[in-house]
């Protein structure tokens, strides 16, 4: 446990020590606080159905910048140690390579979530300036950044999965952003079929990330897409390990 | 300390390694030479850990490479070719990183790490990014991020590669002191780095040990004799002719015309058992030759090594030594 602590100190404190986790940080907040008063000054223009919450977390602007974080996030992950040859001296200390997975997996979830979190600031200063809720209810702000937790965790598994694949972080980043893309559309195609059948509908709105955030940002917590991001995890993370393995007997 | 059964890897279908099988006793140094692409660097990393055999046994401190790996590891300091680091860390932070790794407890990572930046000479560059470093510092890095937790095994591959002639005569002095705390096992394709650090030598070509012993050792049981090679230098007008009548010499096994300028012959001979000095004496007062040098040298490990290794390799050895060590190889 204390060797994954080391580790995953070491993640986070590397991503902090080069400047990408502050690009990152700058260009997120500069887009979602465009958004953030794109959707106020959206509500000055008479009565909506939603609330500044839902309006928030699905725009195109949200959607946009969240999509394009997990290739920037994973890409350097294993990439950058086999170019660099440091997962050489990685794998050789006594550390399983269980551990190393698990620390670069945590390491990225922490920065993503660091990501998120002045985020928050922008519904205490709605709340400030107007003494109005942004949401219906609490569960609406849990709801909305639990699901963006959660499909965090699953893109960010996708990303690292890409990356201790390739030793190029470019090839990673480029895995890594079709195959989010593609887990992303998958809802969409319910937009496309019309009225094929009803079951295949049914199936991609449930896994739509838009419909699901349109759900959990009202403070409506669907279990199957909990299940379905957890699962999709634990199945990325697994086969990242192997990939990870495989790599020693390749040489 | 290091028992090596049987190893065999391949990387597809060319095999790198052949059923190697040596050992290393503890506070031994063993020099593992061999030329580029011999083998090496697949050895090492086999022993460290990193990569899996394709058949045979490694047992490091006892414990099997593969079935015991994380127990053998934590015995083993390993310093990978060309020293991969985290550039964006500081010295001293990076070699606390790696202490606490190798599961140091946190309250001794301070002291072992200043144990380790006292003994690399690192204490200038402690508060340096790594990245900022210059290569010999790097090494020293490397060196002291495999020797933080204190292992019983050291595995150097190729420590003193892209280092300037002073650099490598620190790091030889560095690794002659570890010996003393620690079974050392170090690469190298340069045999004058051999030669000066190592106990004992294993020569590797092509995936399998083709000799081991000490220096000497290596010397004495190489197709030639121990008086090793004569140098003779002659004042003559027709040297090919004085080159038959030096073949003709019963001590004599085999002379070569090296460099003919002004009139004068410079010769190589190789004994035949004993020590032809004595006899060339005798025969040039006879026919009244005029010398100008008449001198025996040991063989150099390189030619020792060049007998071993067949000759398409012996060109890449000889382009390999740095200028820096030439001296060394030619007394």
């Amino acid at each position: 446990m204390r060797i994954f602590w080391t580790l995953l100190k070491r993640e986070v404190s590397s991503a902090f020590l080069t400047p990408m986790a502050w690009i990152l940080l700058f260009f997120l907040l500069l887009l979602t606080g465009f958004n953030f008063y794109a959707g106020v000054t959206g509500l000055n223009h008479g009565p909506t159905e939603v609330t500044v919450v839902e309006s928030f977390f699905n725009t195109v602007f949200f959607w946009f910048s969240f999509l394009l974080l997990f290739p920037l996030l994973t890409m350097r992950l294993f990439s950058e140690e086999y170019r660099t040859g440091t997962i050489e001296l990685l794998m050789t200390a006594p550390v399983r390579d269980s551990q190393i997975v698990l620390a670069k997996f945590c390491g990225a979830l922490v920065l993503y979530a660091a990501l998120w979190m002045p985020t928050s600031l922008y519904f205490l200063i709605f709340w400030w300036q107007t003494h109005l809720q942004a949401a219906g209810a609490m569960g609406a702000y849990f709801g909305a950044y639990g699901l963006v937790f959660l499909m965090g965790m699953f893109y960010l598994s996708l990303g690292c999965l890409c990356s201790s694949l390739t030793r190029h972080q470019l090839s990673a980043a480029v895995m890594t952003f079709c195959l989010v893309a593609l887990f992303f559309f998958t809802g969409l195609l319910s937009f496309l079929s019309g009225q094929v059948g009803t079951f295949m509908k049914g199936l991609t709105i449930t896994f739509s990330p838009i419909d699901q955030m349109t759900q959990f940002s009202r403070g409506l917590y669907d279990t199957r897409a909990v299940v379905w991001y957890l699962l999709m995890t634990a199945l990325c993370l697994f086969l990242t390990l192997q990939s990870l393995q495989g790599r020693r007997w390749r040489g | 300390m290091i028992t090596v059964q049987g190893l065999t890897k391949s990387y597809g279908p060319a095999p790198a390694i052949r059923d190697l099988s040596f050992s290393v006793d503890p506070g031994e140094i063993v020099g593992f030479l061999g030329p580029n692409g011999a083998g090496k660097s697949t050895t090492m990393k086999i022993l460290s850990g990193y990569l899996p055999a394709d058949s045979g046994e490694v047992r490091i401190a006892g414990f099997d490479i593969f079935s015991e790996s994380l127990k053998a590891r934590s015995r083993v300091g390993y310093l990978p070719e060309n020293v991969p680091l985290y550039p964006e860390m500081r010295v001293g932070e990076y070699l606390g990183y790696r202490a606490s790794l190798k599961g140091v407890r946190s309250r001794r990572v301070r002291e072992k790490v200043e144990d380790a930046v006292q003994l690399c000479g690192l204490s200038q560059v402690q508060r340096q990014l790594v990245g900022t470093l210059s290569k010999g510092y790097r090494q020293r890095v490397g060196l002291a991020d495999a020797l933080v937790n204190e292992p019983d095994i050291l595995i150097l591959d190729e420590p003193t590669i892209g280092l300037d002639p002073n650099q490598i005569r620190e790091v030889r002095t560095l690794i002659k002191g570890l010996a003393a705390r620690h079974t050392i096992l170090l690469s190298s394709h340069i045999l004058s780095e051999v030669e000066a650090t190592c106990s004992r030598i294993l020569i590797i070509n092509k995936g399998s040990i083709v000799a081991t012993g000490t220096p000497d050792e290596l010397r004495q049981r190489a197709s030639v004799s121990l008086a090793g090679v004569v140098r003779l230098e002659v004042l003559t007008q027709a040297p090919s002719i004085l080159l038959e009548e030096l073949k003709a010499l019963s001590s004599v096994s085999k002379a070569t015309l090296l460099v003919e300028s002004k009139g004068w012959a410079t010769f190589e001979l190789i004994p035949d058992g004993g020590d032809p000095r004595a006899e060339i004496f005798e025969e040039s007062v006879r026919r009244g030759w005029k010398l100008r040098e008449l001198s025996a040298r040991e063989m150099s490990l390189e030619e020792i090594f060049t007998s071993y290794v067949p000759s398409s390799r012996d060109q890449s050895i000889r382009e390999n030594v740095p200028a820096g060590n030439q001296p060394r190889m030619q007394p």
